[in-house]
């Protein structure tokens, strides 16, 4: 009994599950210094933070919402990386993405499932142009992806602000696009909604009315299947063999056969297509429209985080999505309640990251606490 | 020869009963070495045997989990190679440690970089320094040279010279000659004797058993992580050797019979590749291989066999000449079509880099030219059923240990690791079999285990080019030699009735 649990034990330390787990951790330890070095209680900030996800359903339901795009852009970020490309590019892909969608979704006028198909599928076609460039230019030319993506990132902010000023796409002045057709919405029962036996119902049962309060959406759903889709393709397919292959050892998949930069090509294009479609799904189902940027929103850069901590799996990807969309929105809840910092939540996301990076450090860290306590 | 340069009274390394566990698995079992003051000491086993295990423990990389180690007399504790350096040991990993861009002085100090005021970067002082000691010890390195431009021999002793440099005493090499040419070999021997006469240690592990009669003064022979024995060298012969290695006899001939070399398979006909500076490094090159006969390719590293691989895998562009299989030109095809259009196959050199994808299990490795044919996929789908149960017959009928197709190839041994890809390379009939230095590194076990299988690819009435630096190895297992020197084919000779001096001679670009 005592040598299963030790071979338990061994098993969690060595493998990558236990080491992000400790990670988080260390993260939220960290977190809890500054927060006393700043001079609030660690502890009352963290349950506020816990009260602020779980302590009612429309919490939950926000940190859904949040943790959606950041999910799939984790996912996209992961794909590439499995083939040996560093995605930067994501927030770009995003963008497109949700121009794509913005402007399907206000300019035709289609039937509900039909509309949001054809908004999602052009927000990937042209998330998947938008890296798959990246990728053509790596393969042709070869430029490193990271310069190319961080190019293509500020040309897609700049289209972005661009097309909101023309007239035929929003009103002038207001720094939006018009908000896109109903039939284009994910969101659920939003007509239902703002009926009378909607607002009556929602009145009437506590928790669920709750959760129809917040702009509650089919995204999340779409998060979860595209994961299971990434799982499917990377390991069940002969696609995504090769391109394993390549992000291991493209020396010997270009012996066996393998064409290297097609490969490329092909892991950029679907990296920028599930990009694209984060990018879609939060104008359909959250802001209805587009809005002139100031700066980047950040959504694809997350997603970088979130493929890291998700050690760059589907399943991985949900769950640091998750994670975060739960740190992003209950960690917002410090500043009303404590008057303490939000950054606080950045630095730990931070130190997470740094620390999962740190594999052998935290190892050595176990062995050498084993060690006193052995003594 | 041998002994003459030992001081008996000083002892350089003692290992004393050294054990070494990787969780259940015990890589040393109470292992004992000595090393004398200019003593050259060979550590002899097979692959997986444990020898390398024992040097990292002696270079800081492992941390014995038993036993002592004494340096000069001295008990020490090695935490990491930091303080083995300090201790004065040096080791030549048998993969070298060398940034390819940059020039041989700034490799050597890397991490020691000698500066002037302000950390300003003294290169030429440090070259200077270079130099001497290169000279000192007759090992024929210019300072300038960048290390993607020079030999493999070369880069091997630029990391000799980077151990002498941070004043290493002993010096430990793993498989030295696993990429050396007969000349280079007979080099690195001069170097070896120069460095004892300085009084230097040596631990040099090597498979190979001639090498060890020549250069070494003890053996100590290690298997399946057991302490064997120790020999002096001089009063045992090459098959007591061999056999206290693998516990068994062993055979060095290779069991060929005669036969009748049949129809031409390959042609080559005025081939010209470049390298990658863009110099022709294959000029002119005509070649015949036939169905039924082994043809070995003889020459010093060097002399255009990479590129001429490259060039007929499709790896590299074909910049003149006219490659043709069957009579049919087959110039220019993509490394694809050659696999699988015209089915021709490598064991390639390089088995880490070019071989295998190391992160991908036995099975995966196992279908990476084939992973795109039914039965391992159908319409983009991968069967993994399939794939498993091929990898469960191969590792069955390969003999690749451990027999487990779910193993990560990185955890197998380099002898296991060849085997997964000649059964890859092998299993599919090829038309033409090309092994480029398909024993580098592997232990007699395993080297006998290859020449088998190419030997048995031949009675199968296949072509066979055999590429190989060791002459020894293109002496005993081809039908015939072609001598290869500065990208041409010199000579082509009949494998009976040749002499090694002939062919060397002609590697040396010398004629017939």
């Amino acid at each position: 009994m005592n040598l299963d649990r030790e071979a338990l034990k061994s098993k969690f330390l060595n493998g990558s599950l236990g080491l992000t787990l400790i990670s988080i951790a260390l993260g939220f330890l960290l977190g809890a210094l500054i927060l006393l070095m700043a001079g609030f209680n660690p502890l009352e900030a963290y349950w506020v933070i816990l009260k602020g996800i779980f302590s009612r359903s429309k919490y939950v339901s926000y940190v859904i919402i949040y943790a959606t795009p950041l999910i799939i852009t984790g996912l996209s970020v992961a794909f590439a990386l499995r083939t040996g490309l560093f995605n930067i590019g994501a927030e770009g892909q995003y963008i497109v993405g949700a121009i794509m969608a913005a402007a399907a979704g206000y300019f035709f006028k289609l039937p509900l499932i039909l509309h949001v198909t054809l908004a999602v599928g052009l927000a990937v076609i042209a998330g998947a142009i938008w890296g798959g460039l990246a990728g053509y230019i790596k393969a042709r030319f070869g430029v490193h992806e990271v310069i190319s993506t961080i190019m293509l990132n500020w040309i897609a902010l700049y289209l972005s602000n661009f097309v909101v000023t023309l007239s035929a796409f929003g009103s002038q002045g207001t720094g939006k696009s018009y908000a896109i057709q109903s039939t284009a919405r994910i969101n659920l029962l939003s007509d239902w909604k703002i009926s009378e036996a909607g607002i009556e119902f929602i009145r009437n049962h506590k928790i669920l009315g709750d959760i129809l309060k917040t702009p509650v959406n089919a995204g999340f759903i779409f998060a979860i299947l595209l994961a299971v889709l990434v799982w499917y393709i990377l390991n069940k397919t002969t696609l995504g063999y090769e391109l394993r292959a390549v992000g291991f050892n493209p020396h010997a998949a270009e012996a066996g056969g393998i064409n290297v930069k097609k490969s490329m090509v092909y892991s950029m294009v679907i990296s920028g297509g599930l990009a694209g479609i984060a990018g879609a799904l939060q104008v359909l189902g959250v802001s209805h429209r587009i809005a002139k940027l100031a700066a980047m929103e950040g959504y694809g850069f997350d997603g970088i985080a979130v493929s890291l901590i998700g050690n760059n799996t589907g399943a991985g990807s949900v769950l640091a999505g998750l994670l975060f969309g739960s740190l992003k929105y209950g960690g917002s809840k410090i500043q009303d309640a404590m008057q303490a910092p939000t950054e606080v939540i950045n630095i730990m996301i931070g130190t997470i990251i740094l620390f999962v990076a740190m594999p052998k450090l935290i190892r050595l860290i176990l062995t050498i606490l084993e060690k006193r306590a052995k003594n | 020869m041998h002994l003459t340069t030992i001081d008996f009274s000083q002892k350089s390394v003692e290992m004393i009963d050294v054990v070494k566990k990787f969780g259940d698995f015990v890589a040393n079992d109470r292992i004992r070495l000595s090393v004398h003051k200019g003593e050259v000491h060979s550590l002899l086993g097979e692959n997986g045997a444990g020898k390398t295990t024992l040097v990292n423990c002696l270079y800081g990389l492992y941390r014995p989990t038993e036993g002592r180690i004494l340096i000069k007399g001295r008990e020490v504790t090695i935490s990491d190679p930091t303080v083995a350096i300090q201790l004065g040991i040096g080791m030549v990993h048998q993969h070298f440690m060398l940034v390819e861009p940059f020039t041989v002085t700034q490799n050597i100090i890397l991490g020691r970089e000698t500066t002037k005021m302000m950390g300003i970067l003294d290169l030429s002082t440090a070259e200077r320094k270079v130099a001497e000691i290169s000279e000192h010890y007759g090992l024929a390195i210019n300072p300038r040279d960048k290390i993607e431009d020079i030999s493999v021999g070369s880069q091997q002793r630029v990391e000799i010279l980077k151990a002498l440099y941070r004043g290493a005493e002993i010096l430990i090499l793993d498989e030295p000659t696993a990429v050396l040419t007969p000349p280079e070999i007979q080099e690195l021997v001069g170097i070896i004797r120069n460095l004892t006469q300085e009084g230097k240690s040596i631990i040099i592990i090597t498979h190979k058993l001639h090498e060890i009669k020549q250069v070494a003064d003890y053996c100590t022979i290690i298997r399946r992580g057991k302490y064997i024995d120790t020999v002096e060298v001089d009063k045992v012969t090459e098959m007591d050797l061999a056999s206290m290695m693998v516990g068994r006899e062993v055979s060095f001939a290779v069991e060929k019979t005669e036969q009748e070399k049949g129809e031409l398979a390959l042609a080559i006909q005025d081939l010209v590749v470049k390298d990658n500076r863009g110099i022709p490094a294959v000029n002119g090159l005509d070649l015949e291989l036939h169905k039924g006969e082994i043809l070995g390719i003889a020459g010093v590293d060097g002399n255009g066999q990479s590129e001429l691989v490259e060039a007929l895998t499709g790896l590299r562009k074909v910049d003149s000449g006219v490659i043709s299989l069957h009579g049919k030109e087959i110039t220019g095809s993509t490394p694809k079509d050659v696999i699988n259009k015209w089915n021709i196959r490598t064991i390639p050199d390089d088995r880490q880099k070019r071989g295998l994808v190391l992160e991908f299990d036995v099975a995966e490795n196992l279908i990476l030219e084939t992973y795109h044919d039914v039965p391992f996929s159908n319409r983009g789908v991968l069967n993994m059923e399939e794939i498993y149960a091929y990898g469960d017959s191969c590792t069955e009928k390969f003999d690749i240990r451990p027999s487990n197709p779910y193993l990560v190839a990185k955890s197998l041994s380099g002898g296991n690791q060849q085997k997964v890809i000649i059964a890859r390379e092998v299993n599919n009939d090829p038309e033409v079999l090309i092994a480029s230095q398909p024993t580098r590194g592997l232990d007699v076990g395993a080297i006998e285990y290859v020449h088998t299988a190419l030997v048995n690819q031949r009675d199968r009435g296949k072509a066979v080019l055999l590429i190989s630096f060791e002459l020894d190895e293109v002496m005993n297992v081809s039908d015939r030699i072609a001598v290869i020197f500065e990208g041409k084919i010199v000579g082509v000779v009949d494998a009976k009735d040749v002499d090694e001096h002939e062919i060397g001679l002609m590697m040396a670009g010398g004629t017939r």
